[in-house]
């Protein structure tokens, strides 16, 4: 394993910088028992993400078995059974967010389980195309199956998106017509009477019950006795690596970037991430929090080992800054007008959002610290 | 050889102090991992050409992110709801940036018969040149042959590629197969192609670093040129000389497999209108030849259908895309396959290091030693390669250097090695062996070369 500089200020510092650990540790020289401090810090991010999973894959399961019985029977009181089922679903889910961006479990099949923007035309009929999507094109399509879902997930385009939650949402909610409000999809579109409504149902139940199976497998790849969790945690350095780089990468490209920063220039309530549901300020809570929870080695009732603990015994006033701005990051969000495509078009709501966008990136700037602080390169959006 | 940069010395400067792997193996130039200078970044995953310029900092990324956002985002027909991204054709190859530069990464042609185009395209056009001694258009079907339009708009016609073996073997007598592509036109919308129609294809090709050549002097690459091979080495880059729509003036090419456009707006703008259909400031007026009535009464987007400001951040997106470090960058094999790379002569063209103009527009691409491996100059690459239709001053026969750098990683980003303008290349290798013309003596160096300095070349390769 080669050591790592930060290349940043250019060869010629680099080169420095190698003279100089060549100096102390001999060049080239391991770095696996360098953090070796970090493993309570590791397993108990394992043991957290495992838990994070556990919820997510349940509260999916709740979710299919309220979908199921909404299509069974549909009424404005089964499909506002869905509708909360999908919103408690998204929590666990948004908390381990911060699992993703390394290459995990998670990061291969994250497109067919949480993709957005999508164009909802791809899927069902929208305002003035009525005929629109694959639940309208039975000539196209004539059956619809997991595998159909999967296959046209991000077919010909990247917002081509057929699977995952924010399908379920649209499927659940409709467009979201209403300044002041979410989509308001009537329950009669799973009536006969409305076009499709069978294939519009069946879609809904497959593309539900494919997002327990894609959860299922990261759950399982999560196991104790899988191969993933040994291969995380074989190599401290590279393990905590991985941390830094999920915290990293949610809060500065994720979060500051493609969900606020593009949807505060576009001012386009398509660029909200729960668009349909306006649930996003739900969304970018449950984020912030992820990227804390990662740091402090928390999640709902753990509360063990952490990163802070390692970057405290080594800077006790970068911990602290830290610490500081990740709470700052979520009081900002806290702060943002609900619904967020209301915030995004009003002045007073932009200067809101712009400032949790600042906060993240501030925050992101320390964690790129923390880093450096343990030799790691992070290679972020 | 062509004149020398004094860039070796910047290189010797750097290389001072001892290496850092205790073995420093003879060629390992200290730095030479980092191909975007401080604009490098280490990805390896399918993110590789996904990521910013790794110096750029704070609130300067948040108009890349915007950039982004307009890179992936599918236009729709106008009129719609969703109005700042209406507009959508009438004809059309893709309804986004993404769908053919997928991940930022490199397009591929057809893999499956009948397989329809993305990511590969086809330019048109007859014998003679347009008021600014550009292509001349097919009549009917124009520049570029749209396969795809809205509805009530008839689509061109569709297009195939077919494969013909064509057997060669190493000096070393090891057999290998090329391909070779031809074209083919069904359900032409407007009648058959005037008959002297000649057609280039040509491959989405990846994104990155393309500010850091942008941002390269222009001074820089005419010293590299030699037209008319006043060394007598047997290459003679020269520069293009292409109509520049900004300042409406004939410039230097850089950018596009002819470099026939001058800079990275021109060529958005240019790719905006020619593959999607949408117009912008500097191209204001939708594609629809006479004989395309539908398409010239189709309701647009607005005018343009593309705003400034949005083609000012696409632009910055696709400045900042970084280049990914080198891997393996120390090994021995690899650095045997980087002297034979030069010693074949393959360096002549495919310029190992230039450096990047202090007073870039953009910092953080200002100053920058960079190792794209191209000099953006146009070469002769031989009969087998030429599509035979000019391009500006570039004849049928010339291409430009492409750079090389990230190439090792097209396989991890896109789930293909397809490589050259046109995707007919399967692998490196192969790649290699289609060059031609002021190539040949440095294929020949390739073809005659053992089986492990031809594996150590490849190796090389792999390692950009």
């Amino acid at each position: 394993m080669k050591t790592s500089f930060n290349f940043t200020a250019g060869p010629a510092a680099a080169i420095a910088a190698c003279a100089a650990v060549a100096l102390a540790t001999g060049c080239g020289g391991d770095d696996g028992g360098e953090l070796s401090g970090a493993r309570p810090a590791i397993d108990n991010y394992i043991a957290i993400a495992r838990a994070g999973y556990d919820d997510t894959l349940a509260t999916a399961k709740a979710l299919k078995a309220a979908v199921d019985a909404f299509v069974a029977a549909p009424t404005p009181a089964t499909l506002e059974a869905a509708r909360t089922a999908w919103k408690a679903a998204r929590e666990p889910y948004g908390q381990s967010e911060v699992f993703r961006f390394y290459d995990g479990p998670i990061d291969n099949l994250e497109p067919l389980i949480n993709s957005w923007p999508l164009d909802e035309v791809y899927i069902d009929y929208v305002e003035g195309n009525p005929t629109g999507g694959i639940i309208n094109d039975p000539v196209t399509f004539p059956v619809i199956t997991k595998q159909l879902i999967a296959d046209r997930n991000a077919a010909g385009a990247e917002e081509n998106i057929s699977a995952g939650y924010h399908a379920i949402e649209f499927l659940l909610w409709g467009q979201d017509l209403d300044p002041n409000g979410p989509g308001a999809r009537p329950h009669t579109d799973y009536l006969p009477g409305k076009a499709s409504y069978d294939r519009r149902g069946q879609y809904l139940k497959l593309v539900t019950e494919l997002l327990v199976d894609d959860l299922q497998s990261v759950v399982d790849a999560w196991r104790p006795d899988a191969p993933y969790p040994a291969e995380f945690a074989a190599d401290p350095k590279e393990a905590v690596r991985r941390m830094l780089q999920g915290m990293g990468s949610l809060g500065g490209a994720e979060l500051a970037g493609e969900r606020m920063t593009v949807a505060l220039d576009n001012r386009d309530q398509e660029d909200e991430q729960s668009c349909f549901s306006d649930n996003t300020h739900r969304d970018l809570r449950a984020d912030a929090l992820a990227i804390q929870n990662a740091y402090l080695g928390r999640y709902g009732e753990i509360h063990g080992a952490g990163l802070d603990e390692l970057v405290r015994a080594r800077d006790a006033a970068l911990d602290a800054k830290l610490a500081q701005q990740l709470e700052a990051s979520i009081a900002a969000i806290a702060d943002i007008p609900v619904p967020f495509d209301r915030a995004i078009a009003d002045e007073a709501g932009r200067a809101k959002v712009l400032a949790a966008v600042r906060a993240l990136q501030t925050q992101t700037e320390t964690i790129v610290e923390v880093a450096t602080l343990f030799g790691i390169q992070l290679n972020l959006k | 050889m062509r004149p020398q940069l004094h860039l070796p010395l910047l290189v010797l400067a750097l290389t001072a102090p001892a290496g850092c792997s205790g073995d420093a193996a003879a060629g390992y130039e200290p730095g030479e991992e980092l191909s975007g200078g401080d604009t490098t970044v280490f990805e390896q995953g399918h993110d590789a050409f996904s990521l910013s310029a790794r110096n750029l900092k704070g609130e300067r990324r948040d108009r890349f992110f915007v950039g982004n956002s307009i890179f992936n985002r599918p236009w729709v027909t106008a009129p719609s709801s969703t109005s700042g991204v209406d507009g959508l054709g009438p004809t059309f190859n893709a309804t986004s940036c993404s769908a053919c530069h997928f991940m930022d990464g490199r397009g591929a042609p057809p893999t499956q018969p009948g397989e329809e185009f993305l990511g590969l395209l086809l330019r048109l056009s007859i014998p003679g040149v347009d008021e600014h001694g550009g292509p001349l258009g097919e009549p009917s079907y124009g520049g570029q042959f749209n396969h795809h339009a809205i509805l009530g708009v008839p689509a061109e016609g569709r297009a195939f590629v077919d494969y013909e073996e064509v057997p060669g073997q190493y000096a070393d007598g090891t057999p290998y197969s090329l391909r070779r592509p031809t074209y083919r036109f069904a359900d032409l919308a407007f009648g058959p192609l005037d008959p002297r129609t000649m057609v280039s294809p040509r491959t989405a090709p990846f994104m990155i670093g393309l500010g850091l050549l942008e941002a390269v002097d222009e001074a820089q690459l005419l010293a590299l040129a030699d037209e008319d091979d006043a060394d007598g080495d047997g290459i003679s880059g020269r520069p293009n000389r292409v109509w520049d729509p900004v300042t409406q003036t004939t410039t230097l090419g850089r950018f596009g497999w002819k470099a026939n456009q001058p800079g990275l707006e021109q060529q958005n703008a240019g790719a905006f209108l020619g593959d999607i259909g949408i117009t912008s400031a500097l191209f204001p007026d939708e594609n629809c030849p006479p004989p395309q009535t539908a398409c010239a009464a189709a309701p647009n987007g607005g005018k343009p259908e593309l705003d400034g400001d949005k083609l000012t951040d696409a632009t910055y997106y696709a400045r900042l895309l970084a280049v990914p470090a080198r891997r393996d960058y120390e090994d021995p094999t690899v650095l045997r396959g980087k002297a034979l790379f030069r010693a074949a002569g393959c360096a002549s063209c495919h310029v190992p290091v230039l450096v990047t103009a202090a007073s870039a527009e953009v910092p953080e691409l200002a100053g920058q030693v960079i190792r794209p491996y191209t000099d953006l100059l146009l070469h002769d690459l031989g009969d087998d390669l030429a599509d035979g239709r000019p391009d500006f001053l570039a004849t049928g026969r010339e291409w430009r250097t492409p750079p090389l750098w990230g190439i090792g990683l097209i396989g991890v980003v896109n789930g293909h090695t397809l490589l050259l303008h046109d995707g007919r290349a399967r692998d490196l290798a192969e790649a290699v062996l289609w060059h031609g013309g002021e190539a040949e003596a440095a294929r020949e160096a390739f073809r005659t070369l053992p089986r492990d300095d031809r594996a150590a070349l490849i190796r090389f390769l792999e390692s950009l």
